[in-house]
């Protein structure tokens, strides 16, 4: 099946609980509400035209200071799928709110999730509910904060031992 | 008087000629007994490697037999960009390494953190443990580490020596 045959099947499915679709650069990307993620991701995956059975990544965005974007949802959690029978992918979004940065676990979809969704708990702090084990996969305990979120101080450091800063 | 005073003098002389000839003598020994830890964390553990291998034979400077048990060795090759988390372990290494020791920084990333000025790097290993011999370069080429191996045998050889 070819790209925009996959957003359309997606789109006819979940109605008005895919919120956009992009067809741009032979890449295609569904933007789904929150509500929706698992029910869409599981279809996804265990369909028969579809069968995107690999989950190649697994990230975030942060908008806090995007140009054009600044007072839409803050972060974005990005799921890129693939398909080893059909050979073909779907890239799968979710917006969220910064006062409300949880998004439900695809661990059980896709035992790959379980350190991806770790990262991006370390780096954006971006919570992921029913997860077996959410810890820190990069940095330290100590640490204090998530780097990757905009508004970290760039050079900020939090040495373990040796020189503060 | 005068006599005795001689044999003082000469003594005295007689004694520092044989202590320094005796830290030349073990300085000699040292500085052809490089044995490294290498502590390699990063893309400049390649080349190392390759600086490490029969092509430009190390061997020559004594250097040619690392150990991987900071117990045996006498100098520690930083090797590659150092975070904080990974700090603690380093200078958990140069503690556990016995004296005499030196430090070697291999890579402009052990040097002063490189081109990395963010929340994961070490500015510098100099801010954890005390360094001997730095060694620029992104990676730097086997012949600017030859180069700083020769320092750093010339600085053993030249030090005053503890035993």
């Amino acid at each position: 099946m070819n790209g925009p045959a996959i957003l359309l099947r997606v789109a006819e499915r979940f109605g008005s609980r895919i919120l956009e679709t992009h067809d741009r650069l032979g890449d295609q990307t569904a933007v789904v509400d929150r509500a929706a993620l698992i029910e869409l991701l599981t279809y996804c995956r265990d369909e028969l035209g579809l069968k995107f059975d690999m989950l190649m990544d697994l990230t975030a965005v942060d908008y806090l200071k995007y140009p054009g974007r600044e007072d839409g949802p803050r972060f974005e959690v990005v799921y890129h799928l693939y398909s080893l029978p059909h050979n073909h992918r779907l890239r799968v979004k979710v917006a969220l709110e910064e006062d409300d940065p949880v998004v439900p676990t695809v661990v059980d979809l896709w035992p790959i999730a379980n350190w991806f969704e770790r990262e991006v708990w370390d780096m954006f702090g971006i919570r992921f509910e029913g997860h077996p084990d959410l810890r820190r996969l990069l940095m330290y305990e100590e640490f204090q904060g998530h780097p990757l979120r905009k508004d970290y101080p760039v050079s900020k450091r939090q040495p373990l031992i040796g020189p503060k800063n | 008087m005068q006599r005795e005073g001689l044999t003082q003098v000469v003594g005295k002389s007689l004694g520092s000629f044989f202590t320094s000839k005796l830290d030349e003598a073990i300085g000699w020994g040292r500085k052809y007994s490089i044995f490294q830890y290498p502590f390699v964390t990063a893309c400049c553990g390649m080349e190392y490697m390759a600086a490490a291998c029969s092509h430009y034979d190390i061997d020559r400077f004594g250097a040619g037999l690392p150990r991987f048990s900071p117990r045996q060795a006498d100098v520690l090759f930083v090797v590659g960009t150092i975070s904080h988390k990974m700090a603690p372990v380093l200078k958990r290494v140069y503690d556990q390494m016995c004296e005499p020791k030196w430090v070697v920084a291999f890579g402009v990333c052990t040097c002063t953190g490189g081109f990395y000025d963010n929340y994961a790097t070490v500015m510098g290993i100099d801010t954890l443990i005390p360094v001997d011999v730095y060694i620029p370069g992104c990676p730097p080429r086997p012949e600017s580490v030859i180069d700083g191996l020769m320092k750093l045998q010339e600085k053993i050889a030249t030090s005053t020596q503890r035993y």
